[in-house]
């Protein structure tokens, strides 16, 4: 085969479109975000806006570069790849400065990066890596142990930085994990479901959880009373559940710290102190809330610029777009994401090596973890965990890192006739 | 499917529950938006409620005080209507316009001009509101969302003095706002006197509070507990030289009389009164009045707000003598002991100068108690054409070098405003005006007496008062005497100015004044009981009745206040600026005038030409 020169050729187009769309609106919302009526030009680089034009700017290149990269060096370098990576996660916790409690920076010249943003990325490249090398085809608890510390080595690392939000994020994982069949759908589902039971028991009382419960077996134990093994199979069940209710408050009160709690309790009770701890998501709410159907029009929002809601250019991004564009700006956004990770899940599918089908399920699955918990954050769904909005929120780590793991995909999309 | 290869995917119908939870949690967001941003009205109400103010906290522009603890400016309380335009929804515009008075024009204008500068910031609508119309207006004012009202103070002055060396304060303009980050639309500057001179010290500085106000425009506390807060530092207390009572009296003294008194502590330089007739009431330079009455000041034909102490050019007339003499008896053009007679007259080569009847012969002395011009004239041409000269030039040079040191021919670059340096030609002054070499020791004799191609201002003068009093230096003359407390002397004026003088031959000055007013021509402003030296002075007026000019220094032997008095177009400087001197002096030194008829004869004179 002749030698290709055109990078772009077979590149996703919608893909690239939607990526654009959304660093636009980032950009520009950060502009709101921070927008001060005396600094007008949005390419002032002392403003973070300015700097997000760099980061931009930069971005797109690095996403060329990796485009104009032979296809077969993604596999070959993921090992080596991953271990700098993990060296550079090595060294922030020796080397790198503190930010908001988390050592997880570095700080050059003037520019802070945060290695924990690219992990994401390498930790991708080396699990697909592993498990495409994994010759053995059976999907059993013992098969998972090889990935699963693989993964675990990053989260240690950044958990002893201190970051738990960006540590959570490698849960996204477990996406992987059932899809290439190392775990079985109803531990998923089972997952889901001691989630709400936790969350109910947080609500009501846990005996009236377990009354329920009881209530819900005598009633199956009644149409099913000419099975009795299955009625001890459920009460086997009813039993470890009935522990599960009754340990949660115990969990909740001994496990979690009390800044975690609380953080569970503003989203249960909307009034929980609305000056501390309830104070961000109040707010949050309100600048979401207010913006109504329409919005109250670029740069005309009021609460997002008055400082009422934190971090509004980096972790609280939506707020802005949901004040100044409204329910019409969240359902865009909203739907550009949900569009992008339909579509990154059916490119991944339509990979003909496993390499690239696990890489881009890990790039859909940790988009849609950062999805789900950030915005889930803004509108009150999710506990408040600081994660960026990919592609949105202010930082040049975080969209370096995902500039690099889209480009990376698309290129491997792109050869997928190539690779086996 | 082949089991063995390992690229088989078994498990590819995996993807639709995941797929399917994407979309689920991405609906489950849409609909949670949907309740929040549509149906959910609690958060536009909770939004309008969480309005910010951002409230400039004016700091009191520090006060004055006089030398003996009394207030000269204070600060009054006032109001300024603000408005943000962003905030303005509703009201009812036709009470809004009957409560503040204006036409509906003015509502719109002033609004229009309000959201031209910022629709999230705070502009001024209404200036300037007393705290009887605020006391009115403040209870309806919570029905008017978007306005708000700024506490501000404004100058006033107990007394209706020293107008020109307190200057005004006005609002900052659109120039100084461009280059000064400090001042924003409406904030005030000194614009002159020691306002100007002292605005670093007098502003203090200006904090911010951001506070929350609810849907009834009500303060409902501060913003994250004041964590953006800055607080207002007020302005540095300032103490005058000035001399209230004695200022006072001075301004009563030339009423209806146009002219200046400047009286200086001779130990420190410091002003104990700086008199400019007519002045005005500085009350009238404050606040919204402020520009109409500065117009009207600007009109007034006997130019009130000419500074006439500080940029009066007057040439000094024989009062000039004092300087010439000394500097003649320091480059020896004549001794203590020189004598001349004085036919009535000087005449040298066609130029003739007229002097008075007097006793014969005169030395220096007699020649200062009788203010002979002949004696002056003999002296400068002397001093002129001494032969260790080698020219017009050296001999001219030496002698301004030694008039500069006394104080003339420049500004102090004091604390005072706008003063002017007078003029003391140069040799290069007259070589463009007679061409090198066109002019000798007695084309510009008139100098000898204080007449010609010369200017002095009164503080110059009052300076040189001040000269003799201390035989031979000076301080800086300066009004502002100490900073933040009384003791904190002003550290810009503590430099003592020694003249090109000796001491010796201000001890015959001092003698040769004490006479003058003891026997010589000065001697009907004479004060029982206090010695005082001084000089008259009558400036040739081409254009109207002479002025009248007077320099005095008491108590002779501890001199506490040097004096100038200039008496426009009143004629010799015996008759009119003697006794305002002599009376000035009198109030400092004893606190209270004792010759009433002697008072009332001055209090009744008007010289007023217009």
């Amino acid at each position: 085969m002749r030698p290709q020169f055109n990078f772009f050729k077979n590149i996703d187009k919608l893909t690239v479109f939607i990526y654009l769309a959304l660093i636009f609106i980032g950009w520009i919302s950060i502009y709101a975000a921070e927008y001060k009526e005396y600094h007008h030009s949005m390419f002032d680089f002392s403003q973070s806006y300015g700097k997000q034009f760099v980061w931009i700017v930069t971005a797109l290149v690095i996403g060329t570069v990796i485009l104009t990269i032979d296809v077969k060096a993604f596999p070959a370098f993921a090992y080596i790849i991953f271990g700098l990576s993990i060296v550079s996660l090595i060294g922030v916790l020796i080397f790198g400065t503190t930010v908001n409690a988390s050592k997880s920076w570095f700080h050059i010249g003037g520019v802070a990066i945060q290695p924990a943003e690219f992990v994401k990325f390498t930790t991708s490249l080396a699990l697909a890596r592993l498990i495409y090398e994994t010759k053995s085809r059976s999907r059993n608890f013992k098969a998972i142990i090889k990935p699963a510390l693989l993964v675990a080595i990053p989260v240690l690392l950044i958990f002893a930085q201190n970051d738990t939000g960006t540590a959570l994020v490698f849960a996204a994982f477990v996406v992987i994990f059932y899809r290439e069949g190392f775990i079985p759908g109803w531990m998923l589902i089972l997952g889901v479901f001691a989630v709400f039971l936790f969350v109910l028991t947080l609500i009501f009382n846990e005996f009236y959880i377990i009354g329920a419960l009881s209530g819900l077996f005598v009633i199956a134990a009644i149409f099913l009373r000419k099975k009795p093994a299955m009625i001890r199979q459920m009460f086997l069940l009813l039993i470890i559940v009935n522990a599960y209710v009754y340990s949660v408050d115990y969990v909740y009160d001994e496990v979690l710290q009390q800044h975690q709690r609380l953080r569970i309790a503003v989203l249960i009770d909307e009034t929980v102190d609305l000056r501390g701890a309830g104070y961000n998501l109040h707010q949050s709410k309100i600048a979401i809330g207010s913006g109504g159907v329409w919005g109250k029009g670029f740069l005309q929002g009021t609460q997002t610029k008055f400082n009422f809601v934190p971090e509004q250019g980096t972790d609280f991004i939506f707020c802005t777009i949901g004040e100044e564009w409204g329910f019409m700006g969240s359902f865009v956004v909203v739907g550009l994401f949900i569009f992008l990770l339909i579509r990154l899940i059916l490119l991944a599918e339509r990979q003909r090596s496993v390499f690239s089908r696990i890489f881009g399920y890990s790039l859909a699955s940790i988009i849609f973890f950062h999805f789900l918990v950030n915005i889930g954050m803004t509108i009150g769904l999710v506990p408040v965990i600081g994660i960026p909005l990919p592609f949105i929120s202010y930082g040049g780590s975080s969209l370096w890192a995902f500039s690099m793991f889209l480009f990376t995909f698309l290129k491997l999309d792109s050869k997928r006739l190539e690779l086996l | 499917m082949q089991l063995n290869n390992p690229n088989s995917d078994i498990f590819s119908r995996r993807k639709t529950p995941i797929i399917l939870f994407v979309v689920l949690i991405g609906l489950l967001f849409l609909m949670r938006l949907f309740y929040l941003q549509v149906v959910d009205h609690r958060y536009k109400i909770f939004a309008s409620s969480n309005v910010q103010r951002i409230i400039t906290d004016y700091p009191a522009r520090g006060l004055v005080y006089d030398r003996n603890g009394e207030l000269l400016v204070y600060n009054e309380p006032y109001y300024d209507l603000m408005v943000v335009p962003r905030q303005v929804r509703d009201i009812d515009t036709l009470e809004f316009i009957s409560l503040l008075g204006i036409t509906r024009e003015q509502f719109e204008t002033r609004m229009q001009a309000a959201t031209r500068y910022s629709r999230f910031k705070g502009s001024i609508f209404e200036r300037q509101i007393s705290k009887g119309e605020y006391a009115a207006m403040q209870e309806k004012l919570f029905r008017f969302p978007g306005f708000y009202v700024q506490p501000r103070t404004l100058r006033k002055y107990p007394h209706p003095i020293a107008a020109h060396s307190m200057g005004y304060v006005g609002e900052a303009g659109p120039s100084l706002i461009e280059n000064d980050p400090y001042y924003r639309p409406g904030d005030y500057v000194g614009i002159s006197g020691i306002e100007k001179h002292y605005e670093d010290v007098l502003r203090g500085t200006k904090g911010t509070r951001i506070v929350m106000v609810d849907a009834l425009n009500r303060d409902i506390g501060s913003f994250q507990d004041g964590r953006y807060d800055t607080l207002a530092v007020a302005g540095t207390d300032l103490y005058s030289s000035l001399d209230v009572q004695l200022q006072i009296y001075g301004e009563k003294l030339f009423q209806n009389k146009r002219g200046s008194i400047v009286a200086i502590e001779p130990s420190t330089g410091e002003i104990l009164a700086l008199v400019t007739a007519p002045g005005y009431d500085p009350n009238l330079l404050v606040g919204r009045v402020r520009s109409a009455n500065y117009r009207m000041l600007q009109n007034d034909t006997l130019k009130p707000l000419f500074n006439r102490a500080l940029m009066a050019n007057y040439p000094p007339g024989s009062v000039f003598k004092v300087a010439n003499f000394l500097v003649g008896l320091q480059e020896g053009g004549i001794t203590n002991r020189t004598r001349y007679s004085c036919p009535g007259f000087y005449r040298s080569g066609g130029i003739t100068v007229r002097c008075r009847t007097h006793p014969q012969p005169v030395d220096a002395l007699l020649a200062i108690q009788y203010s002979c011009n002949t004696f002056s004239c003999i002296q400068f041409r002397n001093t002129l054409e001494l032969p260790k000269f080698d020219n017009m030039q050296h001999a001219l040079g030496t002698w301004r070098e030694h008039i500069l040191s006394l104080g003339f021919g420049r500004t102090f670059n004091s604390d005072l405003p706008h003063e002017l340096p007078g003029l003391i030609g140069s040799p290069d002054y007259y070589d463009r005006i007679y061409g090198p070499r066109g002019w000798r020791a007695l084309t510009i004799i008139s100098l000898a007496i204080g007449q010609g191609e010369i200017g002095t201002t009164p503080i110059q003068l009052a300076n040189l008062a001040a000269i003799v009093a201390n035989r031979g230096y000076f301080y800086t003359p300066h009004i502002i005497k100490a900073i933040g407390a009384p003791e904190n002397l002003n550290p810009d004026y503590l430099q003592r100015h020694q003249t090109t003088i000796d001491s010796v031959h201000f001890e015959t000055m001092v003698e040769a004044m004490f006479e003058t007013v003891e026997a010589g021509t000065g001697r009907f402003s004479r004060i029982p009981g206090i010695t005082m030296g001084g000089k008259t002075g009558t400036v040739q007026n081409p254009h109207g009745e002479n002025h009248s000019a007077f320099i005095a220094f008491a108590p002779v032997e501890n001199p506490q206040i040097a004096i100038s008095v200039i008496v426009e177009n009143a004629g010799g400087g015996a008759a009119w600026a003697a006794p305002i001197a002599s009376l000035m002096i009198e109030k400092y030194l004893t606190r209270e005038v004792k010759r009433a008829w002697f008072e009332q004869r001055i209090l009744e004179a008007s010289f007023l030409t217009f």
